[in-house]
């Protein structure tokens, strides 16, 4: 095995980041694969939370770095997926506790025994985003559909590229299309066309996104949600699968724009 | 106090530094790039009081520098208090990488306050009237400043800036901000294959039209009778 490693990041704090991150290692998982999840957002760590491990963490990603214990200590097994592990960020040091080179050793150390390697970033656009860009082979960019997270999308595809770690894959989060209707919210299209990257996911505005977050159950468990649909979506494209995206949420000319995009 | 072997440099090794409008210039001297790189990162942290708060421009003379290389020097400097403010380059490869990374390439004279200190010495004119021309989508954040033409071969997205002393030319969507004749050409131009620009100036007049719904077709924005105006681009008859 070789891992891929998926970094998911976006320019706007807030947007789903570690929503999409949790939710897209689980729904991995979920069919078989090894996935282990790391938790870049040192000193405001909130993937264990998500994913429901917050009191089982004794080690963190700097204990590893710093050389305080072994990998293998640090890692979390997940509740339900056997082959589900999450390591930590320490909550009580920055981001500048790490490096980026320690960041591709460490994958690099991980990448043998896994399937996946998803990296929850922190936002923001300095240090940190250098951190968990560098071990990257594959970049999700999230958004949701505002003008405003939309520039700062924007910006830090521009970053990924000129680290070289492009073309980025875009992740519109929190879509509400009766909103789209009435002309109160950017459509996928307008979204697209501005950041000129391909699409990955479509994940609608979704209530049971937060009350599942809330019991550290992401919410792909929940086989009724859309959100979770949407999840599992993205994980299937991810291995390449040709998965459409559910055409309400699409205006008609969408996909001829989706094809030229890409 | 510094234990560490001092790092045996030649002679060329040596930078120069001085003072410009906006801060520090520092000019390297000649030899392999991780050698300068590690001398100028040793003698600024030996002198870390100096340093501290300064704003740095750099010129690397031909060195080509990729993304991660300078990224890494901006984060370094960054450590130490620095902003690296402006990268000059003969370079063709490290300009770009400069002006994707959001940093300028070349001194901006900066306009002061009455009060404000007079410059040290006076700015270092790179590049004199060359064209540059990019050929990438300008993200937003990302910002190029040349005293000449500017040549775009993509699209200029919101939250880009682009700002010639001459015509600016983009050969995709203008959707950002542009200002052309910035030191005051008048006769300066701005064309582009569709033209919504969140702001655009030409010398000092500004477009005023607000939002504007974009027109299928080129066009290009001109000083007519004192007001900037867009019209779409016929064949020329002049
Ligand atoms: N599709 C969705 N529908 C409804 N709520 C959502 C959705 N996606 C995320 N949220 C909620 O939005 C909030 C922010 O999400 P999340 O913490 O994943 O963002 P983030 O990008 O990781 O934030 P930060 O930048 O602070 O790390 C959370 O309360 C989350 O439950
Ligand atoms: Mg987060």
């Amino acid at each position: 095995m070789a891992a891929k490693v998926i970094t998911v990041t976006s320019g706007k704090g807030g947007v789903g980041k570690t929503t999409t991150t949790a939710n897209i290692a689980v729904a991995l998982s979920m069919d078989g694969a090894k996935v282990v999840c790391l938790d870049g957002d040192i000193g405001l760590r909130n993937l264990d939370v998500v994913m429901g491990l917050e009191n089982r963490i004794v080690y963190d990603l700097v204990d590893v770095v710093e050389g305080r214990c072994r990998l293998r200590q640090a890692m979390i097994r997940d509740k339900q997926n056997s082959e589900l592990y999450l390591i930590p960020a320490a909550q009580t040091r920055d981001k500048n506790a790490i490096s980026p080179s320690d960041m591709v050793r460490l994958c690099d150390e991980l990448r043998p025994d896994f399937d996946w390697i998803l990296i929850d970033s922190p936002a923001g656009i300095e240090r940190g985003f250098r951190n968990v860009i560098a071990p990257a082979d594959i970049v999700l960019v999230v958004t949701n559909p505002e003008v405003s997270a939309v520039r700062d999308a924007d910006r830090i595809i521009g970053l990924v590229e000129s680290e070289e770690k492009g073309p980025a894959r875009l992740v519109i989060n929190r879509l509400n299309s009766s909103m789209v209707k009435r002309g109160d919210m950017l459509s996928v299209d307008d979204v697209t066309e501005l950041l000129a990257i391909s699409l990955i996911g479509i994940v609608p505005e979704d209530e049971s996104v937060i009350s599942s977050a809330n019991r550290g159950q992401p919410v792909v468990n929940d086989t009724k949600s859309r959100a979770g649909m949407a999840f599992r979506d993205i994980a299937r494209r991810l291995r390449g699968e040709d998965v459409p995206f559910p055409p309400m949420e699409v205006k008609d000319d969408f996909f001829k724009k989706l094809f030229r995009v890409n | 106090m510094f234990k560490s072997a001092p790092l045996t440099a030649e002679r060329s090794t040596e930078f120069q530094i001085k003072g410009i409008n906006d801060g520090l210039l520092v000019t390297l001297g000649e030899g392999e790039w991780s050698v300068l790189r590690e001398y100028l990162l040793h003698n600024i942290e030996e002198r870390s009081a100096f340093f501290q708060g300064a704003r740095l421009a750099l010129d690397v003379g031909d060195h080509v520098l990729k993304a991660a290389e300078l990224g890494a020097l901006r984060d370094k400097l960054g450590d130490f208090g620095i902003s690296l403010t402006a990268v000059i380059s003969s370079s063709v490869v490290t300009e770009k990488t400069a002006l994707m990374l959001g940093i300028a390439t070349q001194i901006q004279p900066v306009k002061r306050l009455a009060s404000a200190p007079k410059p040290v010495e006076e700015p270092v004119h790179v590049n004199g009237e060359t064209a540059v021309f990019l050929q990438k989508t300008m993200r937003s954040g990302t910002r190029i400043q040349n005293s000449g033409t500017v040549v775009v071969l993509g699209d200029v997205n919101p939250g880009a800036e682009i700002i010639a002393g001459g015509n600016v030319i983009i050969w995709g969507r203008l959707k950002g901000t542009v200002v052309a004749g910035c030191d005051g050409d008048e006769h300066a131009q701005v064309c582009a294959l569709e033209m919504t620009p969140m702001s655009l100036r030409i010398a000092n007049i500004s477009l005023d039209e607000k939002p504007r719904k974009s027109k299928p077709g080129p066009e290009f924005a001109s000083i007519e009778s004192g007001t900037v105006i867009i019209q779409p681009w016929k064949h020329p008859t002049y």
